[in-house]
Order: structure tokens, then C-alpha cells, then sequence
């Protein structure tokens, strides 16, 4: 299976020809990509839409635990929690998948075995990506062959900023081929280290070009992650790409979204950018861990019609 | 009348939005003006002030510089609806600061009243003057080129008030607002022997909607305050008003280190119930000139 | 656009503003009735329901509204500036403080959605009066010599598009220059301009230094005429424009038109495109298009014509038409019957002359007066469409080849209001808004403003500028 869209193979023929494509792209104008999205950020969504807009959130949280201090005993709890979100009530839906470090993707895949929810698994020497490929590629193997059902890898920003985009693309590429037809592949750019939108608009299509299958913002580790623009922007990256090869990608706003007001947010950017097409856990997620919580406080809410506190929905 | 016992009020400095007692520890004592005639007497006990120390003040250039890049990238009609709101909760407080003005400069109530309703008018003067300076000082340059040319001014970053010694109230106002009005954020010293008004004022900052470290008020020995102020190489420009000419001249040899702004003492210093014109405004602003290129449509000829 | 996620209603409450069941005129600090007692209907366009019935004013209201007016000049104009000042800035405040109940008030008469009332027209105009107070004692300083002199009487006819922003852009600058107003709102939005009568009431603003009088044409044409009227400001059609023209010909009323337009928005091949897609949305369908400075000819490179007309199709596809009070409403409904039926017309007509019609899938409501958003391709220079103001969401794309080509066909119109630029190539803004005959240019961006930039017309678009420093000199005797 050819990794690049056979529309493009020949824009990934060398080092100048890649650079001459992702700088042939068209602009972003700051304040213009920035005005949309807050534009789409007045959207009132309530009652009805509101609940359906909670309830798919939910279903699209990639929860997410990558600390130093991680332990089993956490993972396990985060599965468990994953899997019965609010232990009050039993039609709130399921996480879409639990992410991890790679040391800890063979817990997850127990504590999660039956119950649709998948394991991602950060590799490629995540968060900096400062390693050697052989080592990042271990690392993808490690986490695949653990049971990883997703693989969540970082870009190398070094090369990218350095203007190397063959190197970043040709990682991207041996990284899907580690994957092989084990684990979909999120690509994260950390846009807060791209900061341009430009940059952040050519590393959307060289990751679509090298065979993501998601391109996501962030890993939640350095001061901006995602936002609204930066993810109205990689939409409508994912958008232009369906339209001209037909191949739909998947986009995850990470790090950052912590309230319900702001997860709808995020929503209406997909409804009103791409459509119903990406309002589906397979073509949308957010990475989060708070956010869950505030969710869940928000759909009892709207089901008892009293707020609710901290003390009603669990820790992990 | 009641024989209750007053509360009275701990005067403090006014400090990146806080209020914090000296970092020395001390205290000095402030009295009503030779000149009062009112009921509290002449020379008698009003409050103890802070003694600021050169810590002190080296905590007030920290802060000052901390929300300069907020406040001078609000928009100037940010910035104007903010000095507005200075003007209407100081409109509020009109009797705290009557009463403070007139033990502070010995002044009959009537007349406390008119220079503390002449300071809340200059904050709605200033207010005004945010958004329409760049419009009168900056514009278009006709240059014989196809270039773009365009002169807009910027504010030049920290100030250093060195305010009124004896107008403690309206002189004060009229050297804070045009500081802040155009961008920059301001480390006031307070007049010595009068800075009860000018820490009353940090109050009525902190409530009307100004950042934190917009302005920081210290109060204390002006020589003692002064002089780190002056040579503090992250203090971009010094206001001299409240210097007697020894202290102005020693603060601008100070000053010239880093080539700080420096507005010496004005001759109209004296009457700050004056128009107050622009000169303060522009005295803390730096011009930036962009040029681009226009350029023609095409490389030949139009067609049309 | 059907999706699994669509949005429930989410209704502006209009408990927010209680309409009285009828109003006078307002004049010398009181309500009145009209001389000859006459009335009308104010209804709102989306439902067609009666809001209120307001008091019609004739030449003899006119005549005594210029009287008060006259009568509060002296003082008025012999206060301190600071003092004039002091009121501006209690207005602006107010308007403020009432922001919400204003902006439902004015989607209800205007049929404007209520996100942009909400989020343009109230912000707007508490901003404009905000910083005309500011400049009321700061006259020296405003370039037109020491101590400039204000000129009286300002007789000041309004549109119905922008009801209380054309008021403020009106009112403010007049009274910071120290002149007493006569206003006269448009017929079909009288509504915004009575309440701003009750706030100059709050802010204790002395008698007859602001009088309204809601009526028609011929109001306007009798305070227009009026000898005691030292000003004409008038915003509204050309056709109108140029009859007041020939009205003070031969006075010595100052005369500031703000006319129609027919601004091109030029979109180049190297243009940002998912941000120029949204100015053109926004430069044609903000209010429904009844903009004067509207973009409502498009004018892009033919080497990206297909690309763009189908993201700006996409995008047409997404706009939300409806309920204006509703907060996810993006288009609203159009002001009138009338101005219904011109767009209408002028639509047919466009397809008549051969250019295709494309409008985006929409249900209208059954009520109402509405018109979906509506593109027409395929148009050339002599195209109606491509040369008549239509005042609604009516979108004419042409095409160019060259940037001279592009500018030739920009400036080929009467009309000289505003124009776009779409480039990411500065020195290309530059060089194209230097050749552009019109009065405000935006690049990569577009129905951008604020009350410290000019705003106003070449060619038959009118003439004198509106807002900023230069707004001033329309009211000072200078």
C-alpha cells in the first residue's frame, strides 16, 4: 500500500520538491483563522444539542495519563474509569481510548479487554523526540507489540523548523510502517513549538502526505497546546486533503481543554468545518484528562437539573 | 455625636496590585500641613506611612515591567474606558480624598474640593487622549518614493514618577495618567511629607479595573527612592516633577546611563490646575517609522 | 445543511425590552404627538408582527423641533468642552449598561440577527460615543486651528441598516462639537433612536440639545430644507443624496452624504483562502448585505476561480437563516417589503441579463420578509448586477486576469465606497489600494470599523468622512 496519496507521490520526490509543495500552500492570515474561530466559539448550544454534544465529547476522550510517576495501579484505575465514566449512571457512553506510555500499554490492554475501548500509546521518544530512529522505532514496536491499538507519535520540530521536511516525513513513514496494519497513527506536530500558522498548516499535510491517520496538536507538555484556531486550522487541512485524494484523516486537539463549554467548542469547529462526517470517536478525539470530569458534571446537570460538585464524579 | 473610637486606616504601599507594607520593616510619620485650618489642627499625627526602601522599589520596576506588555498591548480604548473608571469610582471617594487633600496641603474643604474634582476631571481628559494621540502625532509621510510611510507612537515602557512634593493629590493625578494613558506602566514615588492621598489613590486604582503593576506607589524619602530609580538600568524614562533642582540634576546624571527619558521640573509645575496640553503624553513616547514598498501593478505597461 | 449535531434553539430573551405600545416624538425633552396627529406602524420584518405605533412628524414638528434646538445652542455650545465631555462620556456608559436591551430591541425592528447586533452594532456604538466625549475639550488640539466653532443646527437624516450606530455616528461627533441635533430616523427602525432619547434623559442632557422625530421622506426633506438648519448630514441611497444636493444649493448648510456603493472585493491568486472565503462571506451577507460599503462585487483571479467559488458554496452552505433573535442566527431577515421586493426584482433581472443564480439550500420562513443568500457567476462589467446597489445578500462574482485588470474593473463603477484586497503579497496591497478611487480599503479583512478611522465615499458615494479626527471637521466651522 503506497504511504503518500498517489496524487501527491511526486511532491515527496526529494527534499526541494517537498519544501516547494508545503510552501505553495496558501497562507493563513492570523487574525482572520483567528476572528472564525472565535466566531464559532459564540455558538449556543443547549439543552438537546447540548446533550449530544456531552455525550459524544465523552465518547471521543482519548483519557490520558503520561506522568513520571504513572504506576499500574494508575492505569488500571484510568481503564476503570474509562470504562464506566459515571458509575451513577450506566448510559453514559465510553471513552474512545486510554493513552499511555508504552511501558504501560500491556496493562491497559488487560484492564481494558472487553470493552471496546482502545489503548493508545505515545512513542517515538515522546514528548521531545529527541532520540535516534532506531530507538523511536523500537519504541513504536514496544507499544505495538504490547497491544497498542493507536500509536500517538511525535514529529521531530528540530528537523521541521530546520526546514528538513524529507527527514520528518521519511520518520513519519517508517513509523507507519512499524504500525503496519497493528495501530492507526496519530501524528503530533506540537504546534505550540511550530508557532506559525503556517507551519502549522504544512506540517498537516506533510503528516497527511506521510500516512497519518490522525494529525493531532499537541502532547499537553509545553505552554500552548491546543486551541481553537490551531484546530479550526487543521481541519480545514484534513478537509482540503479529503477533497482532493478522497482519504479521510482523523483530527485530536490535545492538551489544554478542560470544561465542557470548551470541549463544545471544539465541536462546533468539526460540525460547521468538516462536518458530520469527523463527529464520530474514529475521526475525532480529544486528548484530556480533566475534562472528563467536567463533562460528567455537566450531564448530570442536565439530567437532574441541579449542578453538581466535584464530590459526584470520581477520581482516577 | 457618637464617643465610638474611629477605625483607623494602615496606610500601605501599592505594589504590582497588592498591598504590602515596606520590605524594611519601617514607618514615618505623616502630619496634617502647617497651613491647616481645619478642625484636625496644624501639625498633628495623621498616619504612619511606609518607609520604602531601595528593595522596595527594585519590587515596583519588577512589577511595572511584568504588566507593561499587557497594558500597552490593550487597545487604547481599553485603556481609555480604564482611566474612565479611575474618574467615576474616584468620584465616589470624593470625601476621602477632601478631607485627605485638605490635611495634606492645609486647604479649606471647598477648596480640597475643587482640586480633588479637577483630578477626577484630568483622569477623563486623559482618558480621552488614549486612542486619539497616535492621531495627532503620528501619520502618513509623504515620501519621494514608492514607499508606504507611516510614524505611530509607542509608549517607551516603565516610568518613573517622582511625583509633586506639594500638589500631593492633583499634581499627582496629572503626572500618572498621561504615563499610563499612552501605554506605560509607572513607579510613583509620593510626595515625602504628603503621600497619604497618593496611597488612597493606589486603593481606587486597584478597584477600577487598571492591571496590577500599571502603577506601584511608594512612599518615603524621595532622595532614598529616587536615586535607585533613577539608575536602574530596566526604567526606561523619569518624570522630575517632585525633585528640588539638586535632586533633579543628580537624577538625571543618574538617568543618563541608560539613556532614560528624562522630563525635568516644569515651569507651570506650579498650577496643576492649568490645561495640562499634551506635553506630559508625548514626553514618554517613542516614534516608529515604518516603510514598505508600494510599488506597480505590473511589470509592464496597464492595459487598461 | 442536515447533521447529527444541530443546534436547539437558543432564543435571546425579549423580556429584556418592554416596547411601550406607542411613542411620540421627542422633542425639546418631551414626549409629543404630532402637530396633525398622525401615526404609524413600526413592524418587525421578521414576523411581520407591530411593534409599536410612533408619532409621524411633518414640516410643522420639523419647524419646532429646529426651534429647541436652536434655543439650546447657546448654551449648549458655550459649556466647557470638558463639561460636553462629561455627557458624551454618560451616554456612551449608559448605552453600555443597556447594551443588551438595545441590541434586542434593534433586531426585533431591524430583522438583523441578534449575534451581530449583539457583537457589532451596540459595541460599535457605545465605542463611537465613547471616544467622540473624549474629544470635546480636546478641539485645539483636532488640527482645525484654536478654539474651532461649532456650526448650529444639525439636521441629520438616518438609514434603517444600522439604526443606532448611524445615530451615534451622527449624534456624537455633533455634540462634541458643541452643535444641537434634529434627527430623523428611517420609518421602518424608529424604534432604537426613541430609547436613545430616553437615555439622553438618564444622562440629564439638557432639553433640546437632541430631538428626534420618526416620519418619512418628507420629514426628512422639510428639516433638510429648514433655514434654521446650519448642517445636513444624511446617510442613505444616491438618488436621495443628490436631491439634497440640489435642496442647499445656494445656502451656506454644510453637507456631509454617506451613499450607496458597490464595493469590489478583489481576491488574488496568492490570497490567505480560507480567511478570504470568510471576508467575502462577511462582506456580503453581514446584515443581510444592506451595507453600503458592502463587497457585493467579487473579483477574483481566474487562475482560482473554480477553487474558491466552491469553498465560498461550501461555506454559503453553513450559514444559518432564521429567527434573528435566536443566537446561532446568521442571517436575518430583510428590513422591509420593499426592500424585499427591490432585491427581488433585481435578482430576476440579473438572471434575465443571462448570469447563472446560485443560492444556498435554506428553508425561509413563512413569515416575514426573507431572501436567501444568493451568489450570481458568470457576471460581466455590463451586467445590472454587476453595476446597481442591491442592498441584500446578493453576490456578483467576476473574474480578472491582471492586477490592472483588476483595479480597472474596481474603479469602474459610480460608485466609490470601499473595496477589498485579498493578497499575501504587501507591497501588492499597496500598490492596488493606491490605485483604487475608494473611500476605505480593506486588506485581508473587510467591513472592519471603529470609531477612530474615517469612514465616507468618493465619486457618487458621497462626500465629507465619518468618524476619527476628520469626523470633526463636518461639524465645526471650519
Amino acid at each position: 500500500m503506497p504511504t503518500t496519496a498517489p496524487a501527491f507521490a511526486d511532491v515527496t520526490a526529494s527534499d526541494g520538491a517537498l519544501r516547494r509543495f508545503l510552501h505553495g500552500l496558501p497562507g493563513v492570515d492570523t487574525v482572520g483563522l483567528e476572528a472564525r474561530a472565535a466566531s464559532l466559539g459564540t455558538r449556543s448550544v443547549k439543552t438537546t444539542s447540548k446533550a449530544y454534544a456531552i455525550d459524544l465529547a465523552i465518547s471521543m476522550i482519548d483519557l490520558t495519563t503520561l506522568e513520571g510517576a504513572d504506576t499500574p495501579g494508575k492505569v488500571r484505575a484510568l481503564c476503570a474509569k474509562g470504562a464506566h465514566p459515571d458509575p451513577t449512571d450506566r448510559t453514559t457512553p465510553r471513552v474512545a481510548a486510554i493513552c499511555v506510555y508504552p511501558d504501560m500499554a500491556e496493562t491497559a490492554k488487560e484492564a481494558l479487554a472487553g470493552t471496546g475501548i482502545k489503548v493508545a500509546s505515545v512513542a517515538t521518544a515522546f514528548p521531545a523526540g529527541r532520540a535516534a530512529l532506531p530507538v523511536k522505532l523500537a519504541d513504536v514496536r514496544d507499544a505495538v507489540a504490547a497491544g497498542a491499538d493507536e500509536i500517538d507519535m511525535v514529529i521531530d520540530r528540530g528537523a521541521f523548523l530546520s526546514g528538513h521536511y524529507l527527514k520528518v516525513y521519511e520518520e513519519i513513514v517508517a513509523v507507519k510502517a512499524e504500525c503496519g496494519d497493528k495501530a492507526r497513527l496519530k501524528v503530533i506536530f506540537e504546534t505550540g513549538e511550530l508557532s506559525t500558522y503556517d507551519n502549522i498548516r504544512r506540517a498537516s499535510w506533510l503528516g497527511m502526505l506521510a500516512g497519518a491517520d490522525f494529525i493531532k496538536t499537541s502532547t499537553g507538555k509545553v505552554g500552548v497546546n491546543a486551541t481553537p484556531p490551531n484546530t479550526l486550522l487543521m481541519l480545514e487541512a484534513v478537509r482540503d486533503f479529503k477533497a482532493q485524494t478522497g482519504i479521510q484523516i482523523g483530527v485530536k486537539p490535545a492538551g489544554g481543554i478542560r470544561t465542557t463549554k470548551d470541549a463544545i467548542k471544539f465541536l462546533v469547529l468539526v460540525n460547521e468545518t468538516v462536518g458530520e462526517d469527523w463527529l464520530t470517536n474514529e475521526w475525532f478525539r480529544f486528548g484530556a484528562s480533566s475534562l472528563l470530569n467536567d463533562l460528567l458534571m455537566q450531564r448530570q446537570k442536565l439530567s437532574t437539573g441541579r449542578y453538581s460538585g466535584p464530590d459526584y464524579v470520581t477520581v482516577d | 455625636m457618637s464617643d465610638r473610637l474611629n477605625v483607623l486606616k494602615t496606610y500601605k504601599l501599592y505594589v504590582g496590585g497588592k498591598f504590602p507594607r515596606s520590605e524594611s520593616g519601617r514607618v514615618y510619620e505623616v502630619t496634617t500641613a502647617t497651613s491647616a485650618t481645619d478642625a484636625a489642627g496644624k501639625g498633628k499625627w495623621l498616619a504612619n506611612a511606609p518607609l520604602s526602601s531601595r528593595k522596595d522599589a527594585r519590587d515596583a520596576v519588577v512589577a511595572a515591567r511584568k504588566a507593561f506588555g499587557g497594558w500597552s498591548g490593550a487597545t487604547a480604548y481599553n485603556r481609555g474606558q480604564v482611566l474612565y473608571r479611575v474618574a467615576e469610582m474616584l468620584e465616589g471617594r470624593r470625601s476621602q480624598f477632601v478631607r485627605e487633600v485638605a490635611h495634606a496641603e492645609g486647604l479649606s474643604k471647598s477648596k480640597a474640593a475643587e482640586v480633588v474634582e479637577a483630578a477626577i476631571d484630568r483622569w477623563v481628559w486623559y482618558a480621552g487622549w488614549t486612542d486619539k494621540i497616535a492621531q495627532i502625532v503620528g501619520g502618513a509621510n509623504p515620501v519621494a518614493g514608492p514607499f508606504f510611510n507611516l510614524s505611530t507612537p509607542e509608549p517607551t515602557g516603565v516610568v518613573t514618577v517622582i511625583a509633586p512634593q506639594e500638589s500631593s493629590f492633583l499634581g499627582l493625578v496629572s503626572a500618572i495618567a498621561p504615563v499610563i494613558a499612552t501605554g506605560n506602566t509607572a513607579v510613583v514615588v509620593a510626595s515625602e511629607k504628603s503621600p497619604l492621598p497618593a496611597l488612597s489613590l493606589g486603593e481606587v486604582l486597584a478597584t477600577s479595573d487598571v492591571p496590577g503593576g500599571v502603577v506601584n506607589i511608594l512612599s518615603g524619602r524621595t532622595r532614598e527612592i529616587a536615586v535607585p530609580l533613577a539608575s536602574h538600568q530596566d526604567v526606561n524614562a523619569i518624570d522630575l516633577s517632585g525633585a528640588d533642582a539638586d535632586l533633579a540634576r543628580d537624577l538625571e546624571i543618574a538617568a543618563a546611563d541608560n539613556l532614560k527619558r528624562v522630563l525635568r521640573p516644569q515651569p507651570v509645575d506650579g498650577d496643576w490646575s492649568a490645561d495640562p496640553g499634551t506635553h506630559r503624553l508625548t514626553a514618554f513616547l517613542e516614534m516608529k517609522t515604518v516603510w514598505h514598498p508600494t510599488g506597480t501593478l505590473g511589470a509592464s505597461g496597464s492595459a487598461y | 445543511m442536515a447533521s447529527a449535531f444541530e443546534y436547539a434553539p437558543a432564543p435571546e430573551s425579549r423580556s429584556v425590552v418592554d416596547i411601550a405600545p406607542s411613542y411620540g416624538l421627542f422633542i425639546d425633552g418631551e414626549f409629543t404627538d404630532a402637530a396633525d396627529g398622525k401615526v404609524f406602524k413600526t413592524v418587525s420584518p421578521s414576523t411581520e408582527e407591530v411593534l409599536s405605533e410612533v408619532a409621524r412628524a411633518g414640516a410643522e414638528d420639523v419647524d419646532r423641533a429646529v426651534k429647541a434646538a436652536r434655543k439650546a445652542f447657546e448654551k449648549w455650545s458655550a459649556l466647557p468642552g470638558a463639561e460636553r465631555a462629561k455627557y458624551l462620556f454618560r451616554i456612551a456608559r449608559i448605552i453600555q449598561e443597556r447594551s443588551r436591551e438595545l441590541a434586542v430591541l434593534e433586531t426585533l425592528d431591524n430583522g438583523k440577527p441578534i449575534k451581530e447586533t449583539r457583537d457589532a452594532d451596540l459595541p460599535l456604538v457605545a465605542a463611537h460615543f465613547f471616544y467622540y466625549a473624549g474629544w470635546a475639550d480636546k478641539l485645539d488640539h483636532a488640527g482645525y486651528g484654536a478654539n474651532p466653532r461649532p456650526l448650529g443646527v444639525a439636521g441629520q437624516v438616518i438609514p434603517w441598516n444600522f439604526p443606532l450606530l448611524m445615530l451615534a455616528w451622527k449624534i456624537a461627533p455633533a455634540l462634541a462639537t458643541g452643535n444641537t441635533v434634529v434627527l430623523k430616523p428611517a420609518e421602518t427602525t424608529p424604534l432604537s433612536a426613541l430609547f436613545f432619547a430616553d437615555i439622553c434623559r438618564q444622562a440629564g442632557l439638557p432639553k433640546g440639545v437632541v430631538n428626534i422625530l420618526p416620519g418619512y421622506g418628507d420629514a426628512g426633506a422639510a428639516l433638510v430644507e429648514h433655514p434654521d438648519v446650519n448642517k445636513v448630514a444624511f446617510t442613505g441611497s444616491t438618488a436621495v443624496g443628490k436631491a439634497i444636493a440640489r435642496q442647499v444649493a445656494g445656502t451656506d448648510k454644510k453637507v456631509t452624504l454617506e451613499l450607496g456603493g458597490k464595493g469590489a472585493n478583489i481576491v488574488f491568486d496568492d490570497a490567505p483562502i480560507d480567511q478570504a472565503v470568510e471576508g467575502i462571506v462577511t462582506g456580503i451577507f453581514f446584515n443581510q448585505g444592506q451595507v453600503c460599503c458592502a463587497g457585493s462585487r467579487l473579483l477574483v483571479q481566474e487562475s482560482i476561480q473554480d477553487e474558491l467559488l466552491d469553498s465560498l458554496k461550501r461555506r454559503l452552505s453553513t450559514l444559518r437563516l432564521g429567527d434573528p433573535l435566536d443566537k446561532n442566527t446568521d442571517i436575518g431577515a430583510i428590513n422591509s417589503a420593499e426592500q424585499l421586493a427591490r432585491i427581488t426584482a433585481l435578482a430576476e433581472t440579473g438572471e434575465a441579463e443571462g448570469a447563472e443564480r446560485w443560492s444556498a439550500p435554506c428553508d425561509l420562513p413563512s413569515s416575514g420578509y426573507w431572501f436567501a443568500p444568493t451568489l450570481f457567476t458568470g457576471v460581466t462589467q455590463a451586467h445590472t448586477v454587476a453595476r446597481d446597489e442591491i442592498f441584500g445578500p446578493v453576490l456578483s462574482v467576476l473574474s480578472f486576469r491582471t492586477p490592472d485588470e483588476a483595479v480597472a474593473k474596481a474603479n469602474n463603477s459610480q460608485y466609490g465606497l470601499s473595496a477589498g484586497i485579498w493578497t499575501e503579497k504587501g507591497s501588492r496591497i499597496l500598490a492596488v489600494a493606491n490605485k483604487l478611487r475608494a473611500g476605505v480599503v480593506w486588506a485581508n479583512t473587510f467591513n472592519k470599523f471603529d470609531p477612530t478611522s474615517p469612514f465616507g465615499g468618493y465619486k457618487e458615494s458621497g462626500f465629507g468622512r465619518e468618524g476619527g479626527r476628520h469626523g470633526l471637521e463636518a461639524y465645526l466651522d471650519v
